[in-house]
């Protein structure tokens, strides 16, 4: 309640700004991550990659968004209208939230709020939401298998997910990002607390459909699952959304575990904080993709039993020792 | 207390504005063609073939309940893991007695195979 | 501006909560409670409660919602038709029932409220001094509200035998 007092006038039109910019940056960020996939999967597979269009094909994305622009919007014939048209917006709306609370840097919150890890969770659940109601709407067969599947997963990884960084959260007796960071200065969670660390990113790469969690839209089995039957922009928006959440959950990640705008064990080096924020966000967009390449795409029934039976008694005994061992410290 | 979350009401109007003008030029520049084949369900270019009436197993329900059930769990941990230095031995006694029931759950719904799949 | 905000909220949480009764589509009735969950949790930050507010979301617009929408979908529901004498007859019996629910919740909520916050004690100023609505809400849990906490774990447990055996149930 403090910022609402400290809020006045002159400082609106900097957070309005602010807002603004952060809305730029974030989907500039997504068409750079769609181009960075495409370099890391020709590289990894020994090709180059995009290379006509900018430096290296940097510009390569911009293009290709601005063609789905001028694409035509099918609405198949039994679709139900309203609801088709509406699951990509409610798919885009929730993924530029986070980015009110995420911590750029020790001056780079636009709100650090007292539930600011909270709101990131309690947003995350409206894609499998916009997923759903767009699988069903599209009255498609592999759409509907495909949001169902995405429900399934994203449930049974979202409870492992809530309990690894609970044992964080015990650990600094906050949700807010500043504080989260902060108790990262001398050394970094991903030391204190391995194991939560991995099930967090196990996780997250489940959450956002990633590989080799990419059943919803394993494209050998459903053609392209929930967002078979959109074209143009339409799919232009799940697309950018989707890259934006791998943004987000690497940007938690960082935040959590990988001490944020903090240099390892104290030592900035003379390098800002938001330029660590963004390097180890970034490299672990890079790890997500080198996934991709690199396992083999699980079966539906190892993916629930995995989470179920390996992932939820892990990270709960996990809580319950480091709950142990902060009263013994 | 407003004036934390209007500019995040400002920031969800601008957001919803850029979409709008997104999908509305798209579907301006868009050329639009409505062909039978075009509007049908896509199925690889082949006449869709029966229905959607897929059933699915009921373990999907089952997996869904039980999900809001630990759902409902970690929402109590949230307020436990903020104040936990302050409760003390009893604090972590509390937690402990009722993790070990959600426990006896899980354990439960191993016995019964409701985590099995295929 | 806090009290247009109120009146907004509240008119989008009243009106989707009647548009989830008159809707005739069961997907797009369940979309309609979404709408009306998350303005509740618009009505409870202007209330400062932060937390509940973000649980609100959390649990019912997404958890709760989603497995409602889920099952829809998958029972594949279908609009249901045009029923005006059974409806009538539904409308007979709601209305009392209506009143007779609202009137219980009123003298419930009344009551504890005597009971449990001699007025004032609990106010804003208090939940600043224990350092935000978490922390707040976290010693009163699980101190004063010690024993309906642990009865949740088992009321959880209770549930957790029930989606078996109703799942049982239909397996045969």
């Amino acid at each position: 309640m403090t910022e609402a007092v400290t809020n006045t006038g002159g400082d609106w039109l900097r957070l309005i700004v602010g807002l603004i910019l952060v809305l730029i940056f974030s989907q500039l960020n997504a068409l750079f991550l769609v181009w960075l996939e495409r370099k890391v999967a020709g590289h990894i597979q020994l090709r180059y990659g995009p290379m006509e269009v900018g430096p290296h094909g940097l510009l390569q994305t911009i293009v290709d968004g601005i063609k789905l622009v001028g694409k035509e919007l099918i609405t198949p014939f039994k679709a139900d209208k309203k609801l088709f048209v509406i699951a990509p917006v409610l798919v885009f709306m929730p993924v530029l939230v986070p980015f009110l609370v995420l911590p750029f840097g020790p001056e780079l919150i636009i709100r650090d709020m007292n539930v600011g890890l909270l709101l990131i969770f309690a947003f995350s659940t409206f894609s499998v939401l916009a997923i759903l109601v767009g699988g069903w709407a599209s009255n498609n067969k592999y759409a509907l298998l495909g949001a169902i599947r995405s429900v399934a997963q994203n449930v049974a990884y979202e409870i492992p997910l809530l309990l690894s960084v609970m044992s964080v959260v015990l650990m600094v007796h906050s949700f807010k990002f500043s504080e989260l960071v902060m108790a990262q200065q001398r050394i970094w969670f991903i030391f204190l607390q391995p194991v939560a660390a991995i099930i967090y990113f196990i996780c997250a790469t489940a959450e956002t459909n990633r590989a080799p969690f990419d059943i919803p839209e394993a494209e050998s089995e459903l053609v392209a699952g929930f967002h078979t039957e959109y074209s143009g922009m339409r799919f232009g928006l799940f697309f950018l959304a989707e890259y934006t959440n791998m943004f987000i959950v690497c940007a938690v990640a960082t935040s959590l575990f990988l001490g944020g705008w903090h240099g390892p064990f104290g030592f900035s080096l003379g390098i800002p904080g938001v330029v660590w924020f963004l390097a180890k966000t970034y490299f672990l967009l890079f790890v997500l993709m080198w996934f991709r390449w690199t396992f083999p795409r699980v079966r539906f029934d190892q993916l629930m039993n995995f989470s179920w039976k390996v992932l939820i008694p892990l990270s709960m005994l996990n809580l319950l020792v480091t709950a142990l061992v902060l009263k013994f410290v | 207390m407003t004036a934390v979350y209007i500019p995040a009401l400002i920031y969800l109007a601008v957001t919803m504005g850029v979409m709008a003008v997104i999908l509305f030029l798209s579907a301006r520049i868009g050329r639009r063609r409505v062909t039978r084949e075009k509007m049908l369900p896509y199925e690889c270019g082949m006449d869709p073939l029966g229905t959607l009436e897929i059933h699915f197993p009921i373990k999907f329900y089952v997996v869904a309940m039980i999900f809001i059930i630990f759902d409902i769990e970690t929402v109590f941990l949230y307020p436990w893991a903020v104040v936990f230095r302050d409760l003390g031995w009893f604090g972590f006694v509390e937690m402990l007695l009722f993790t070990a029931v959600i426990l006896i759950g899980l354990v439960y719904l191993f016995r019964k195979g409701a985590l099995e799949w295929e | 501006m806090e009290l247009f905000l109120f009146v907004t909220f509240s008119a989008l949480t009243v009106g989707s909560a009647a548009a989830v009764v008159w809707h005739p589509h069961p997907v797009k009735s369940a979309l309609f409670l979404i709408l009306s969950f998350f303005s509740m949790g618009g009505l409870y930050l202007l209330l400062q409660a932060e937390f509940i507010a973000l649980m609100q979301v959390l649990v019912y617009a997404g958890a709760v919602m989603v497995l409602f929408l889920f099952v829809i979908m998958l029972l594949n529901l279908k609009p249901r038709g045009e029923d005006r004498a059974a409806f009538k007859v539904r409308v007979r019996w709601a209305v009392p029932l209506v009143l007779f629910f609202v009137g219980g919740v009123l003298t419930a909520v009344t009551g504890a409220l005597a009971r449990l916050a001699p007025a004032g004690s609990h106010g804003p100023d208090w939940v600043a001094a224990q350092g935000g609505n978490i922390r707040a809400l976290g010693r009163l849990l699980f101190t004063r509200g010690l024993l309906p906490f642990e009865v949740t774990s088992v009321l959880l447990l209770v549930a957790v035998v029930g989606v078996m055996v109703l799942a049982k149930k239909e397996r045969r």
